[in-house]
């Protein structure tokens, strides 16, 4: 019983905190374009051009 | 990721946004470039992509005027359009409400069920009556939040005096709360918060998952829209010209209308010669040559040399608000269609009810007292509540969305694919639907020294014919020669050096009924013709939709020889001359004889008939109208989507129907269970996750069925 009073918050906890990430990165626009995410990658910083 | 670009920092509150279409961009090449490319220009201060929705989004000083921007974009080589103000805002933030409720109904439930499974393993006492505490605690807030959607969707209904598949799940949802707290109020034996919230978030994730489908196709449809005249140049008496939207411009106006552009007014030509390609308007393929005082109208293309056009009518007086008053009123008869699953919910809802009922007078008669009787009328309830009934529609029309997108074909919405699976019939457009609506070259005229010579040319120009010429012989592998001293004249063409030999891509010195360019090096002159060519794979086409027992047919504005000239090719019967009037008049007679017709088809005459069809298919180059009207777009120079579009939506309604047996077919097995007053929390959680995980999994089978 005792562990109970350690273990609950903190499985809240941590649900919370996960909860709270996700609405922070959907405000944030990281699900607004998922196709250039996964372009983005590919993008080379020190070539100056990009070729298609 | 952005190049740095230093930009005086007392600017920054005068910077505004714009947004641009740009539908080829390909890779992360095309967003480096973009990106890193853009702020370079004097005066443009960020440049930020969105790949998914084909989108680059410009912070820049308010001086720079649009057409600046959209020549600085086109300057890297690519298409770009401006966007018109986003009339799908309000599904974005729909979408974004329905992930968060999700989100939120995820935590709740894992949370909820953390508590529930050390109650169904023998947790008991004061540890028990902790545990309900806890999830009341966490329940109710998150069902509250969560629920809204079908509680605002569930009283919308009732309060028009109608049933819909929320009503049901609702009154589950909130009889299930309401006992379960009373029962932990009481110290009573089960609650079922845990049912409550997995039913929510296993029904939010079916309805997240349709918005992504919608919001994922309608980007899509998005990035193709307005190619159409929207705004004209107008020229002033000063002499200066400005930009003015359609809806603003005003009869006498004169407008300065680019080679390959569209018109915004109806009007008369008062300067310069050209030709006006009027397919989008009448069907008619042949283009029209124009001169001193002809007509035309807006959303037809001026295609060979600028023009100036004093506009007669405009907005509502235009022949194009005609066409858009006929679709209005065709459009009427498919905003009445009903969903499957609220059809289902129409005898579901009822049936559940009565039985839950039922049950409760049923052992009140038995005589085990008010409380045990409504136990067992929610326990009822709560097993038959449509959770998997719910992902039944969703889970399949998304799994089948995503294959159709894969072959070229963008589904707008649910609805769509529901009425594209009961076509009996389809009505083909010719003009940009049978042919590919743009004008190809034949190169065989050409040698292989003209060749890089035109390419290099062509490359130069925005008219139309050279881009279809430089696409065409970029396909061939062609490299293009270097040219020097490259000048564009107005309605001439494009002239240049090669070496010392002077060379030129210009107006064809002879006419004739189709478009032609003439390529001159040195004393030597090639005519290059034109046509507007049949997409390849027709036949295919047409034989994967008889065998899918749909019966075709041609409805063209075209003229009556190049209409049969198609029909006898590929066997199909065919009517020619006709307008947008005539072909609203025979879609809705074969809709009067019960038929369901498909109507693919392009042009702004196409779109009546493209509305008033049980289900519509455009293809990507389709006018904006066209493509509002349609339930689904097909992008590519193939026309086989069409045929898979068909068959998909048919495999999807089977699939559908098979989730419905089986989701119901596990509410069966487990009634009697409830009726019986045997179901506990557990029982209802393992019935409920088994049938939505089926429902799911067999859905997952659509992802092979355009094979």
């Amino acid at each position: 019983m005792n562990g109970l009073i350690l273990l609950i918050p903190l499985a809240l906890g941590m649900g919370a905190i996960g909860l709270a990430m996700f609405f922070w990165a959907m405000r944030d626009g990281q699900f607004e374009d998922l196709d250039g995410a996964a372009q983005r990658i590919l993008i080379d910083d020190d070539e100056e051009d990009g070729q298609c | 990721m952005n190049a740095p670009h230093s930009f005086p920092e007392a600017d920054r509150g005068e910077l505004v946004d714009s947004r641009f279409t740009v539908p080829g961009m390909r890779c992360a090449g095309c967003i480096a470039k973009l990106e890193r490319e853009l702020p370079k220009v004097e005066g443009i201060a960020e440049a930020r992509v969105n790949f998914s929705a084909k989108r680059v989004a410009l912070r820049h000083d308010p001086d720079l005027a649009e057409e600046q921007l959209i020549e600085a974009i086109e300057a890297l080589g690519f298409e770009v359009q401006r966007l018109e103000d986003n009339p799908l805002g309000r599904d974005d933030a729909d979408r974004r409400m329905l992930l968060r409720a999700t989100a939120v109904a995820g935590f709740g439930m894992m949370n909820v069920m953390l508590l529930s499974v050390s109650v169904w393993s023998g947790a008991g006492g004061v540890t028990k009556q902790l545990f309900h505490w806890l999830s009341a605690i966490i329940a109710i807030p998150v069902i509250a939040y969560s629920g809204r959607p079908f509680f605002a969707s569930a009283w919308m209904a009732l309060r028009h005096g109608r049933t819909n598949m929320d009503v049901p799940i609702s009154i589950g949802v909130l009889l299930a709360t309401a006992l379960s707290f009373y029962e932990t109020a009481t110290g009573g034996v089960h609650a079922y918060f845990d049912s409550a919230v997995m039913l929510l978030f296993f029904l939010l994730c079916g309805r997240a998952l349709d918005a992504m489908m919608r919001g994922r196709t309608r980007a899509g449809i998005d990035s193709l829209l307005g190619r159409m005249g929207k705004s004209a140049t107008v020229l002033a008496e000063d002499g200066s010209t400005s930009r003015v939207s359609a809806e603003d411009i005003r009869p006498g106006m004169v407008m300065l209308v680019a080679a390959g552009e569209a018109l915004a007014a109806d009007g008369e030509v008062i300067d310069g010669s050209s030709a006006i390609d009027n397919s989008m308007l009448t069907g008619e393929s042949r283009l029209e040559p124009v001169g001193l005082g002809a007509e035309v109208h807006a959303g037809t293309i001026n295609v060979m040399a600028p023009i100036r056009v004093r506009a007669t009518a405009v907005a509502n007086d235009t022949r194009i608000a005609e066409i858009a008053r006929l679709m209005d009123e065709a459009g009427q008869s498919r905003s009445r269609y009903v969903r499957i699953a609220d059809r289902a919910s129409r005898t579901y809802a009822p049936a559940v009810h009565t039985l839950a009922l039922l049950a409760f007078i049923g052992w009140m008669l038995a005589g085990v007292g008010w409380h045990q009787s409504l136990l067992i009328a929610i326990a009822v309830l709560i097993i038959t509540c449509p959770c998997a009934l719910g992902l039944a529609v969703p889970a399949a029309q998304v799994v089948a969305s995503n294959t159709l997108i894969k072959q070229g074909l963008l589904v707008k919405d649910g609805t769509a694919l529901e009425r594209l699976a009961e076509v009996d019939c389809v009505r083909f457009d010719k003009t940009g639907t049978l042919t590919l609506g743009e004008p190809r070259p034949d190169l065989s005229t050409l040698d292989d020294e003209a060749k890089p010579i035109a390419l290099g040319l062509a490359q130069n120009s925005r008219h139309p014919l050279s881009k279809g010429l430089a696409k065409a012989l970029l396909a061939q592998g062609v490299i293009p020669a270097s040219l020097t001293d490259v000048t564009e004249r107005p309605g001439e063409g494009i002239f240049a050096m090669s070496g010392t030999t002077p060379v030129a891509l210009a107006r064809a010195s002879e006419t004739s009924e189709h478009p032609m360019s003439e390529i001159r090096i040195g004393d030597r002159r090639q005519l290059i013709h034109f046509a507007d060519p049949l997409r390849e794979d027709i036949a295919e086409t047409l034989h994967e939709l008889e065998a899918l027992g749909l019966e075709t047919e041609l409805l063209s504005g075209d003229r009556k020889d190049a209409v049969e000239a198609v029909g006898k090719k590929f066997g199909l019967a065919s009517s020619a001359g006709l307008s947008p009037a005539d072909k609203l008049d025979l879609l809705n007679g074969l809709k009067s004889q019960g038929c369901h017709p498909l109507m693919v088809g392009d042009g702004l005459n196409d779109g009546p008939a493209l509305a008033a069809a049980h289900a519509a298919i455009a293809p990507g180059t389709a006018s904006d109208a066209s493509q509002q009207a349609a339930d689904a777009v097909f992008i590519g120079e193939r026309l086989i989507p069409v045929a898979k579009a068909v068959q998909v939506a048919k495999a999807t309604m089977r699939v559908v129907r098979q989730n419905f047996v089986l989701a119901i077919g596990y509410n069966v097995l487990a009634v009697p269970l409830a009726l019986a007053g045997l179901v506990t929390p557990l029982i209802a959680a393992i019935a409920m996750s088994i049938s939505s995980v089926i429902v799911v999994g067999n859905s997952l089978r659509l992802a092979g069925a355009a094979k």
